[in-house]
């Protein structure tokens, strides 16, 4: 049999997905080889960001070691490469403990929950030139709906759980999440102006000039939102183990506990893996038609070592200056970059509403001034709203003071 | 092929609200809803509106959801964890009959004729919102500040104080 995937097919240009399909389609039936290649793509995608999050989790744990002065898990294979395997087989092996009063069938269904989305961020980032499993024309919007899934499973984590430590760790943790997610859809909606599109791949073509150049401002708020809604060290209120312990997964053991596990070191990569696209110009470099993939891992690298190196220098936040890091300091600072991206693209604009190279590069002087400008003032601001008036805590205290 | 999805997306969504109806707990109906509402963003895609669907993700999954599951958790649903129905009920029976009333009607009388689906693009979206539908769209952005400022009102007059 010989199937032949229309131009007409949404996912006719999908590359990995025609290559797959004409190739089973030699010798299945149409529907089947159809499902096969969906398969197959689903396999590849699931089993990158499994593999990912593992190699990540061990990553991490040697990198923040060495910030923390202290060596880290070394002694599975070279340099303690088999941590994660070792880690993996003796959480599969762990007792699966279901707490008596938990609501079972939802407290089954988080772990799920929590890592689909992650694994559904990639259907639409480009690896390569062509190579996005979907590049869908509504890129960026897909990214935030299907993002936006993570906070009812954190609630359902929560609420299931049946544990008071656990049910605050999930109210923080969605407050969180709906919070910082005003400034970051605010941020990208500058990129998406600049690019005049919402595809992901038109998005990294258009990126002439990196937008991290030409939208400092965006990226530093996404940046910052992002590290919060992953729960990662400034911002993890929702599983402070000091106060919480471990948030809303403290009763999960076993599979589930490390699938969500697998699903917060996942969501560093595939979050790296947007910010990449969006505003480090994704897959292009030297040589970007054979290279692309090695620029967008080298990139994700990068990025994802930054998250470890935040995530080992800050001390954490306090709840209401979370909340006021995300309404008074994030939320302003994406507003003014959307009007100036605005107004930039109004007036740069040639008549067929493209901006050509040079006009990037004058939005990139102006918009570097102005975060600057603006992180200042709006720096100095949240410095003085933050502090609190009651029992003073060690920021406040000067070497005077501290009796 | 699709109407194989569109049978699978319409039991989903007919289920999930049946779901909500029928289930004794409170926080069950709310993730029936979300089952029920998801399934619905399914039928928009496949009638090719991507944005449509996405979009139905994004504020129902993802914010009226958690609303309503912050409603319930907020108040005191843990007394009446139980309780998923009240003596309204024939009103609200009333009232969806009544909204059925009017629906099936304007169906069976107002035919409209089945056009290919088409990919939508969602700059005519835009475009048709921000002139021909302004000034729909300006009242309804104007009702949910009203809303935005009420719930800031209530909420500050009773422990605005003590939070400072």
């Amino acid at each position: 049999m010989n199937c032949v995937l229309g131009p007409g097919n949404i996912l006719h240009d999908t590359l990995l997905f025609r290559v797959i399909y004409d190739g089973v389609g030699h010798v299945l039936p149409c529907w089947l080889s159809y499902a096969v290649a969906g398969l197959a793509i689903m396999l590849i995608l699931v089993n990158g960001v499994l593999l990912g999050a593992g190699l990540f989790s061990w990553v991490e744990r040697r990198l923040i070691g060495r910030f923390h002065n202290r060596i880290g898990p070394n002694r599975w294979g070279p340099f303690g490469s088999l941590q994660p395997l070792a880690d993996l087989v003796k959480l599969l092996l762990k007792e699966d403990l279901t707490p008596k009063g938990a609501d079972r069938i939802i407290f089954a269904i988080v772990p799920v929950a929590m890592l689909a989305p992650v694994v559904l961020v990639m259907a639409v980032v480009p690896f390569a030139k062509d190579t996005a499993l979907a590049n869908l024309n509504v890129g960026v919007l897909y990214i935030l709906a299907v993002t936006s899934i993570t906070s009812i499973a954190i609630f359902m984590a929560g609420w299931a759980s049946d544990n008071r430590y656990a049910m605050f760790g999930a109210s923080r943790g969605v407050a969180v999440l709906i919070s910082y997610e005003v400034p970051v859809v605010m941020s990208l909606l500058g990129v998406v102006l600049v690019a005049g599109s919402m595809s992901l791949a038109d998005i990294v073509s258009a990126q002439t000039v990196p937008f991290l150049l030409v939208q400092p401002l965006a990226f530093f708020v996404f940046f910052a939102g992002t590290s919060a809604e992953l729960n990662r060290t400034p911002f993890d209120l929702a599983e402070a183990e000091s106060e919480l312990i471990a948030g809303y997964h403290i009763e999960y053991s076993g599979v589930k506990f490390a699938l969500i596990q697998a699903a917060e070191f996942g969501a560093v990569l595939t979050s790296s893996a947007v910010m990449v696209t969006l505003f480090l110009s994704g897959w292009s470099g030297p040589f970007s038609n054979y290279l692309g993939w090695a620029w967008f891992l080298m990139k994700i690298g990068v990025l994802a070592f930054i998250f470890s190196w935040i995530r080992a220098t800050f001390p954490r936040l306090r709840i209401d200056q979370l909340m006021a890091f995300a309404w008074k300091f994030l939320l302003p600072l994406s507003i003014i970059n959307l009007f100036a991206t605005a107004l930039e693209v109004y007036f740069l604009r040639d008549s067929a509403g493209t901006l050509d190279t040079t006009d990037l590069w004058i939005m990139a002087g102006i918009n570097f001034g102005l975060a600057f400008a603006c992180i200042l003032v709006f720096g100095t601001l949240i410095r003085e709203k933050v502090r609190p008036a009651g029992p003073a805590t060690g920021a406040t205290l000067s070497p005077g003071e501290a009796d | 092929m699709a109407w194989f999805i569109f049978i699978l997306l319409a039991v989903l969504t007919i289920g999930g609200a049946l779901g909500v109806v029928v289930t004794r707990n409170v926080v069950h109906a709310a993730l029936a809803l979300l089952v029920s509402l998801i399934a619905v963003a399914g039928v928009y895609l496949v009638l090719f509106a991507e944005f449509l669907a996405l979009v139905q993700v994004l504020i129902y999954g993802g914010a009226i959801i958690i609303v309503l599951l912050f409603a319930i958790m907020l108040t005191r649903s843990s007394d009446y964890p139980r309780v998923t129905d009240n003596k309204q009920w024939p009103l609200a029976a009333l009232a969806s009959l009544a909204f059925l009333g009017v629906l099936a009607p304007s169906f069976i009388i107002n035919s409209v004729e089945g056009t290919e689906a088409q990919n939508a693009s969602f700059t005519g979206i835009g475009e048709s919102l921000f002139t021909t539908w302004a000034v729909p769209f300006e009242i309804a952005s104007l009702v949910l500040l009203v809303a935005l400022i009420g719930a800031i009102i209530i909420a500050r007059s009773d422990d605005g104080e003590e939070q400072g």
